[in-house]
């Protein structure tokens, strides 16, 4: 084990950041981007010693002793409040082979999108400091273990993000941020009442061996503590636990985003700014999934085994939908926009399978579209730079006048595509093994195969339309990448082909875990 | 030489390519000669693969295997864990490939040198024949289903590229496009396909799927699983080897380089599917064999029509590797696997031969592929001319060539076929397709090298090409010689390709799901080193041993027939100009349009899949933005109207009240203002009135 709270230190070393940028006078906007860029370069150093250090043979999921680097104090303690008893919430961070993966891409990804923060020219300093708390707020998603700490972080995202879009973003920002905002507090409203339900049917034992109610996410995967008249408790046989799965899954599926709750994000990710755009696609939507995998699987083991088939369904739908409707886009960002709408489906349906082989696809899925769609927008922003236009229509031939950047847009389509020799394609395929290897997802599985058809299809056609054909001479004058671009793209490309060549650098941090996970949901505990 | 020396010489083959491509793509732009580092390790390769073949040919009768775990994976809910493993297998198709395929690889490489000089993008080129290469051999080597499925994508990724490298023109950006996509439809049902074998069987591994299968094992329990898993796995070869009803993409593809065609889209790539289905020969059951060969069959016969009115040199020579590889197909499913991948080798030679040809006139003519335009150009270009008559000699099957034997061979195995299953139309086919053959290739010759120039301008300009490029004709010319591959050249099966380096697998799936005459019987058992002696090792049983022996003259004596008739016909329209081909065309009209227009696919196509998923996909969008945001959009005008109806209420109901009680309050304060006089002396009054007041409620005496 490290010898300083290190999950402590990489999930809030972006607020002490903030605190210091709002000492920076407003008329050094270098100082306050070169104080981020070392602020996120830290947490990717930071995320690679959590690596280095990280033990693959520890499973986590619900076993507090085998979570890693885990701190845990008592954070609120009001005793005496007679009809409630002593209500107890503690600071408890840890991490296991699900959220470690997160928690690494969480940190390359903020790294990047600072990077790409650079073209930000309007206030930086608000800028800057809204940025690094929305990356404390991410980060902390990913490492807290007490329900009440996941809520705070879920809810301290909401609030810079709401800002970012609504300030720096495009023409229609304002409706963008506000659509954002109340669809995802509209899904945070169930997370918080299913929070409460469960807080009033779990219970912890103190070390003086009395039973007090918590918000202990391990406690409550474990029949054992649940109280026996809890309004959620797994003893309580009514219907109240099946509507609160569903009402948890909701919440969760909007952040996904799930069809049919997904039309917030064209809208989010059209206006926003392209630094943000890639927040939005490579971590943000990875919180709808984890979050199902986090609570509603190992909390609710067994409505998760009856709705597999639904999970399922609504994957295959996302895959086939988003991109159907993908190949009707005109404007480049909003097709990559629904793109995600579609490989998020297959995060969904490994999800659905329940075997180790699905499961893990699922969570290499959603590394895995982090780095290849955070690129996508890159890609877009660069020519958004140059154009100021987005139009499919307005571009040609663009590859004879920018090849290297082709090159690299070759890669992330490809990627994308799924092409094998990229991460995508590994974890596209483990998702299909896993659910055709399963009859409930069996058929679900075949009709998906299409989505690899219609990837194909509107990424082809994208790249022909912007890339080949004459070039159009409005953009003669256009310049290839620079070297910031550059910086941006050749370590995420390099991510995607190691990890496509070599999957098991990925996949072996989580295995032990979702191993434990599926055994859970599928067994009992 | 050992077998970790065979093993690590082909892994060598296998990425030199790849070190090729990753050098010349990543500096070829500051270094332009790098393009000669590329054809270095493509000649490395080569004759690394020669060495490799004459080792494992003369030293090593058993495959060779060498596998590494790739992904080990927890299994849950059921216990245990599962390994994925990538590995490389040797046997002797396997060296004959990396051989063909190095060969071919090499020769376009040189030729290429000379084809492409000039283009704005020349080492950009070469280092796209170099990734093509590593893939096409990656497929070749492989010992498993999943390393066959990634280089497979491979291969077509490296062909998107080549068919769109001038991708200025239109068509052939849309070419490209349309390739990869139909290739895609193909490789989802081989998805599809190895799922269920994965699902089953939980390995990729080729001879691990197959000791199950031996072993009674069943995918879901049930054998008809089996013939759609061959089913499902062959669609992958639909899409590759451009068989109907995914050919389309094809003759499309010509709109790359022309030597690129020669290489990936007539010898190496589009065989590939032919390579998988002798890979999967094995598992094949009688449905999913029959299937094939019908598929194979009427593949051929299709491409064969249209080639008879193609006026592009390369879409005739592109319909006609259609045509070529419908009859290997065809031929794996009638199970004369021998003489299909006998077919594949030769084709390979004398195709890339052809293509190469016509890349040396249409560099020669300055850019014109229409044979309207060409003629005489015999006189100009004697070697181009002469190479390419070999070639098309040897794709007629006139004794003497490389292809008058694996035809033979082919088609005495659909007449077997025909006699041992009663299916004659196959056989039928077959020998129709090979009359047309020798018709379309005979015209194509005639019309580009014979008689009169068409185009006196192109012609005055025209000259033979460079030694570097007319080197490659010569060789792949040569090779379409019988000499090569047997000694005697009326009889394939006296010769060492067939007797001894192809070797006919015998099939694992259950006998009651075989054809009668692949169930092996008492007397072969028997007698089976004697028959291999004699016929090769190209029979499953005593009784398709006696067939074939029965159909080998029937068939020479009739593929003679109809080619020296497709031939002469040729002659007749286009040399002695007997006949009228303009006047035959007006009067079959529907049916010359027909062939013309290529069956109407393209057009049926575009029609329904193409614009039906484009129409949805614009139907779903609608859907998304009015239905579906709408409904997120209406809630939201619903809860601001709502908030406007409670905000009315609130102003004037329940702030109304508020503001009454206010006002009530008010008016009270008013009357009771009157009482606050200031006089100490009306307070007191009030004071002893109160008293009274209550001393009369609470009566305390």
């Amino acid at each position: 084990m490290i010898g300083f709270p290190i999950l402590s230190l990489i999930t809030f070393l972006p607020v002490l950041g903030m605190i210091l940028i709002l000492f920076i006078p407003k008329e050094q906007p270098k100082t306050v981007k070169y104080l981020s860029l070392a602020i996120t370069g830290v947490q990717v150093v930071l995320a690679i010693i959590l690596l280095a250090n990280y033990n693959y043979n520890l499973a986590g999921v619900f076993e507090e002793k085998s979570f890693q680097f885990i701190e845990k104090f008592t954070w609120i303690n009001i005793t005496g409040l007679t009809w409630l008893g002593t209500v107890k919430i503690d600071y408890f961070l840890g991490i296991d082979g699900i959220s470690m993966p997160m928690v690494l891409l969480t940190a390359i990804i903020s790294f990047i999108a600072c990077i790409s923060s650079w073209t930000i020219t309007k206030s930086v300093k608000g800028y800057f400091a809204l940025f690094l708390l929305l990356d404390t707020g991410m980060m902390g998603v990913f490492v807290a273990l007490d329900f009440f700490l996941f809520y705070i972080f879920w809810e301290i995202m909401l609030l810079p993000m709401y800002f970012l879009i609504g300030i720096w973003g495009g023409p229609r920002k304002e409706y963008a941020a506000i659509k954002f905002f109340i669809y995802t507090l509209f899904g945070s409203i169930f997370i918080l009442l299913v929070m409460i339900g469960l807080y009033f049917s779990t219970t912890e034992t103190l070390a003086d061996g009395s039973k007090i109610l918590t918000f202990n996410m391990l406690a409550m995967m474990n029949p054992a503590n649940s109280t026996a008249d809890g309004i959620l408790s797994i003893l309580n046989p009514n219907n109240l636990r099946f509507i609160a799965y569903i009402a948890l899954f909701a919440g969760f599926a909007i952040k996904i985003p799930m069809f049919p709750f997904h039309t917030w994000l064209p809208d989010a990710h059209v206006e926003a700014p392209t630094p943000i755009s890639v927040i939005l696609a490579g971590v943000l939507l990875k919180m709808g999934t984890y979050g199902i995998l986090r609570f509603n699987y190992p909390i609710f083991p067994e409505i998760t085994r009856d709705l597999m088939w639904w999970i399922g369904m609504f994957g295959m739908v996302n895959i086939i939908y988003g991109a159907l409707v993908a190949l009707a886009q005109k404007d480049f960002k909003k097709l990559i926009a629904y793109s995600s709408v579609s490989h998020m489906g297959y995060v969904l349906l490994g999800m659905a399978s329940l075997t180790t082989t699905g499961i893990n696809g699922a969570i290499f899925q959603m590394f895995n579209h982090g780095t290849i769609t955070a690129m996508l927008f890159l890609i877009v922003g660069v020519i958004y730079d140059r154009a100021h236009t987005r139009g499919l229509y307005d571009f040609g031939g663009l590859a004879s006048q920018m090849p290297v950047y082709t090159g690299f847009v070759t890669v992330a389509f490809f990627a994308a595509i799924g092409l094998p020799g990229m991460s995508g394609f590994i974890s596209e395929a483990l998702v299909f093994v896993g659910a055709f290897g399963v009859e409930t997802t069996r058929v679900l599985a075949i009709i998906s195969t299409l989505g690899i058809l219609l990837g194909a299809g509107y990424m082809l056609w994208t790249f022909q339309r912007i890339f080949f054909g004459p070039l159009n001479e409005k953009w003669a004058a256009m310049t290839d990448v620079d070297k910031r671009e550059l910086s941006m793209l050749i370590p995420l490309s390099v991510i995607i082909i190691f990890l496509g060549v070599y999957p098991s650098g990925v996949l072996d941090i989580m295995n032990t875990s979702v191993n434990t996970l599926v055994n859970l949901v599928v067994n009992g505990l | 030489m050992s077998e970790s020396l065979i093993i690590n010489l082909s892994v060598a083959i296998l990425f030199l390519p790849l070190l090729g491509f990753t050098v010349v793509v990543l500096l070829g732009k500051r270094f332009p000669k790098l393009y000669l580092f590329e054809v270095g390790i493509i000649s490395i390769a080569f004759i690394l693969s020669l060495i490799v073949m004459f080792a494992k040919l003369s030293y090593y009768p058993n495959n060779i295997v060498a596998q590494f775990t790739w992904i080990t994976m927890g299994s849950a809910p059921s216990a245990g864990s599962f390994n994925i493993d990538l590995g490389i297998s040797i046997d002797n198709i396997t060296v004959m490939m990396l051989f063909v395929v190095n060969l071919i690889s090499l020769l376009v490489h040189l030729f290429s040198i000379e084809y492409m000089h000039g283009d704005k993008r020349y080492t950009r080129y070469f280092s796209y024949l170099g990734i093509f290469t590593f893939s096409m051999l990656g497929i070749v080597l492989t010992n498993n289903l999943l390393m066959m499925y990634i280089f497979w994508e491979l291969v077509g990724l490296s062909s998107y590229l080549l068919i769109g490298f001038w991708f200025e023109k239109k068509s052939a950006a849309d070419a490209s496009k349309k390739a990869f996509i139909v290739n895609r439809i193909g490789d989802i049902g081989m998805f599809i396909g190895i799922l269920i074998l994965f699902a089953n069987y939980q390995t990729f591994t080729f001879d691990a799927i197959y000791a199950q299968i031996e072993a009674g094992n069943m995918p879901f329990g049930d054998s008809a699983w089996l013939t759609a898993a061959g089913i499902l796995i062959f669609l992958g070869a639909v899409g590759k080897s451009a068989q109907f009803p995914l050919h389309v993409w094809l003759p499309d593809a010509m709109e790359g380089p022309t030597p690129v065609s020669a290489l990936i889209h007539a010898a190496t790539m589009v065989a590939a599917g032919v390579y998988l289905v002798t890979r999967i020969f094995v598992m094949l059951t009688a449905d999913a064999m029959l299937t094939i060969a019908v598929v194979g069959a009427f593949t051929s016969f299709v491409a064969a029509t249209i080639a008879l009115t193609q006026n592009d040199i390369k879409k005739v020579l592109a319909y006609s590797t259609v045509s070529q590889l419908g009859y290997m197909v065809m031929s794996l499913g009638v199970g004369a696997y021998a003489f299909a991948f006998f077919h594949l080798v030769t084709h390979a030679f004398f195709k890339a031969c052809m293509f190469l040809g016509s890349g040396s006139v249409i560099h020669a003519m300055h850019h014109e592929q229409d044979i309207r335009n060409m003629g005489g150009l015999k006189k100009k270009m004697p070697i181009t001319y002469y190479t390419f008559l070999i070639s098309t000699l040897a794709i007629s099957g006139v004794p003497l060539t490389s292809g008058f034997l694996s035809k033979d061979g082919i088609l005495a195995g659909t007449l077997a076929f025909g006699k041992l299953t009663g299916h004659w139309l196959i056989p039928l086919m077959a020998f129709t397709v090979a009359g047309m053959t020798a018709f379309y290739m005979f015209r194509l010759v005639l019309l580009t090298f014979h008689g009169e120039p068409r185009d006196h301008h192109k012609y005055d300009h025209a000259h033979e090409s460079p030694k570097l490029m007319v080197a490659p004709l010569v060789i792949l010319a040569a090779l379409s010689v019988f000499i090569w591959y047997t000694p005697n050249p009326i009889a394939a099966d006296s010769g060492w390709v067939l007797s001894s380096w192809i070797k006919t697998p015998t099939q694992v799936v259950p006998n009651e799901t075989r054809f009668d005459f692949m169930k092996p019987d008492a007397a072969f058992e028997t007698n089976s080193g004697q028959h291999a002696e004699s016929h090769g090792t190209i029979t499953h049983s005593t009784l398709y041993t006696e067939t074939m022996h029965w159909a080998h003259y029937k068939a020479m004596f009739a593929s003679l027939a109809v080619a020296g008739l497709g031939i002469l016909l040729a002659f007749a329209f286009y040399f002695w100009k007997k006949l009228n081909a303009d006047k035959l065309a007006e009067k079959i009209k529907p049916l010359y349009n027909f062939s013309l227009n290529k069956w109407y696919l393209d057009e049926v196509y575009d029609a329904t899949a193409v614009n039906g998923t484009l129409n949805s996909g614009k139907g779903f969008s609608w859907f998304d933005q009015k239905i579906v945001d709408g409904a997120v959009n209406g809630s939201a005008y619903v809860t601001r109207v709502v908030s406007k109806i409670s905000g009315w209420f609130d102003t004037y109901v329940v702030d109304g009240f508020v503001n009454f009680t206010a006002l009530l309050s008010g008016f009270v304060g008013l009357l009771f203002r009157k009482l606050q006089t200031g006089k100490v002396q009306t307070y007191v009054a009030f004071v002893v009135f109160a008293v009274i007041v209550l001393l009369l409620l609470f009566k305390p005496f």
